[in-house]
């Protein structure tokens, strides 16, 4: 087994209020999520010299927030491919520092979607936008229902299947004191919950909430001098398939299959040798899909795979373990909330949902339609 | 009175529409490796050849996927509910699609057939029903 060098290393996380969060600009909100995140690996302000976020609220999100907060970083990653940005983020920081350009990147996001909702409507659609905006499908929603259909016709794919990814969410959330939403769920309750479009009902979607978070990257020397061990970066890959669904080359294989085995060939590690996932649940879909371009099951298995709790507490694959995006929060672009829990589950602080003995763990963002794949295998010493 | 948003017409795309305008669907195809294309775009994603004719699609397909919307945005939310599909031409090509409303009993794999839903006299819409 190759060992990774260890170069980069998450060493503080943290998010801001989530849920509803009313009179809280995107800039308060990570502003807040920075000043936790860096109290968190013991780091000041001017520790940072790199800055990362992703978002839509300004041309230029960067130049924005780091005016806001005061920071003129040395190094300035922008990269948006949805909600998987984050993972990217993160890898692009382990690359940067390998190539010894920074020593502490400050990583974050911010949205208030749910108070503050933004949804302009188009009278115009430019470039190759206008072969799909007219008929009307509603982003992101109806795209994942096209895969799912698509699954569901070439593997015998059920909705009890799909609805096992969110009753499991639910459990998990119901240790976890910031999800909002905690009360049980049944199998029955998701294929009860109203069509949104078909196949998936409204409990197959994530939530909308507000809400920011942090994550603090520092090279092996910077993370010396952190207060928490650090949570090593071991592999990383990134990919983006298509852009609109229509374009994504198999509705039913995701870029997780590219980014997944990049990630795992940098950490030389095996599937067998993860402790805990974290993937972006953005619609129940997304997890079934994930499961097999990861390798975890061949394709067209997942919905066995996840059947009779095996991603809830006490089964043999703990999935998602603070609620994800379907019980915990799900501001817009999820994917720096699954680097915080795997952190935290890997440093040992989830209190009545910590795994026991958590070393090492996969987290993988998805972006967009299924247009973006990263993902990001993280361990502790 | 629904307004959908309008496609705004550039070197790629005024053929395709103009061609949707009298009833005829037109997709592209690389003189180099043959492939078609769609949507219109001046390089093959292929083989990256610029060498792009345009040729009239036959107008007939089948379903790769679809999905009965219930929730919608904007303009839409009074057409509700409708079908959207993804249909895969017999010239090899992806497009997004609506289904004629009332058609009944979509399915993934049904053969289809091109129709021209007019809106006004500037926007003519590809939309498929069952053959």
């Amino acid at each position: 087994m190759v060992k990774h060098e260890r170069v980069a290393a998450i060493v503080g996380v943290a998010e801001s209020d989530l849920g509803i969060v009313p009179n809280k600009s995107v800039l308060q909100l990570q502003a807040k999520a920075a000043k936790l995140a860096l109290d968190d690996a013991g780091f000041a302000k001017d520790d940072v010299d790199a800055i990362f976020t992703a978002g839509n609220w300004s041309w230029a999100p960067n130049m924005m927030l780091a005016e806001y907060l005061g920071i003129q970083p040395k190094y300035t990653d922008g990269t948006n491919i949805g909600g998987s940005s984050f993972e990217s983020h993160v890898a692009h920081a382990a690359a940067g520092i390998r190539a010894g350009l920074f020593d502490v990147a400050l990583i974050t996001y911010g949205s208030t979607q749910r108070s503050n909702p933004y949804r302009p409507q188009e009278t115009a659609v430019r470039l190759t936008d206008q072969f799909e905006r007219p008929f009307g499908l509603p982003t992101p929603v109806g795209a994942y229902a096209l895969a799912a259909m698509r699954h569901m016709h070439q593997y015998g794919t059920t909705s009890e299947q799909l609805a096992e990814v969110a009753v499991a969410a639910r459990s998990w959330a119901a240790m976890n004191q910031k999800a909002m939403k905690r009360e049980p769920i049944s199998i029955q309750d998701v294929l009860d919950s109203r069509w949104i479009c078909e196949p998936l009902h409204l409990l197959d979607c994530c939530l909308v909430t507000d809400g920011g978070g942090a994550v603090v990257v520092a090279s092996a020397k910077a993370a010396e001098n952190a207060k928490k061990p650090p949570v090593w970066i071991l592999g990383h890959g990134e990919t983006h398939t298509h852009n609109t669904i229509t374009n994504m080359p198999d509705l039913t294989i995701t870029g997780a299959q590219e980014s997944g085995q990049q990630a795992f060939r940098m950490a030389g590690i095996t599937h067998d040798d993860l402790d805990v996932v974290e993937i972006y649940d953005s619609f129940t879909i997304t997890v079934l899909l994930s499961l097999e371009a990861l390798g975890f099951c061949k394709p067209g298995e997942s919905g066995e795979f996840v059947s009779g709790g095996r991603t809830a507490p006490g089964g043999d694959f703990p999935m998602n373990t603070n609620g994800g995006g379907l019980s915990y929060c799900h501001p817009g672009m999820y994917g720096i909330f699954l680097l915080i829990e795997a952190a935290r589950q890997l440093r040992g602080e989830c209190g009545e949902r910590q795994l026991q003995d958590a070393k090492l763990a996969l987290v993988h963002g998805t972006g967009g339609v299924l247009s973006s794949s990263s993902t990001v295998i993280l361990g502790r010493d | 009175m629904t307004v959908v948003p309008r496609p705004v017409l550039d070197g790629d795309s005024l053929k395709y529409w103009e061609g949707l305008r009298n009833e005829e669907l037109w997709i592209q195809r690389c003189n180099d490796c043959h492939q078609h294309i769609f949507y219109p775009r001046s390089i093959c994603p292929d083989c990256f050849s610029e060498e792009i004719t345009w040729v009239q699609s036959g107008g007939t397909g089948k379903i790769y996927s679809f999905t009965v919307v219930h929730h919608a945005f904007g303009p839409f939310k009074e057409q509700l509910p409708f079908v959207v599909a993804i249909v895969e031409l017999d010239e090899g090509v992806r497009m997004m699609t609506r289904l004629k409303a009332g058609s009944k009993n979509p399915s993934v794999e049904q053969r289809v057939k091109v129709i021209f839903e007019r809106l006004d006299e500037e926007l003519t819409l590809p939309y498929f029903e069952p053959v």
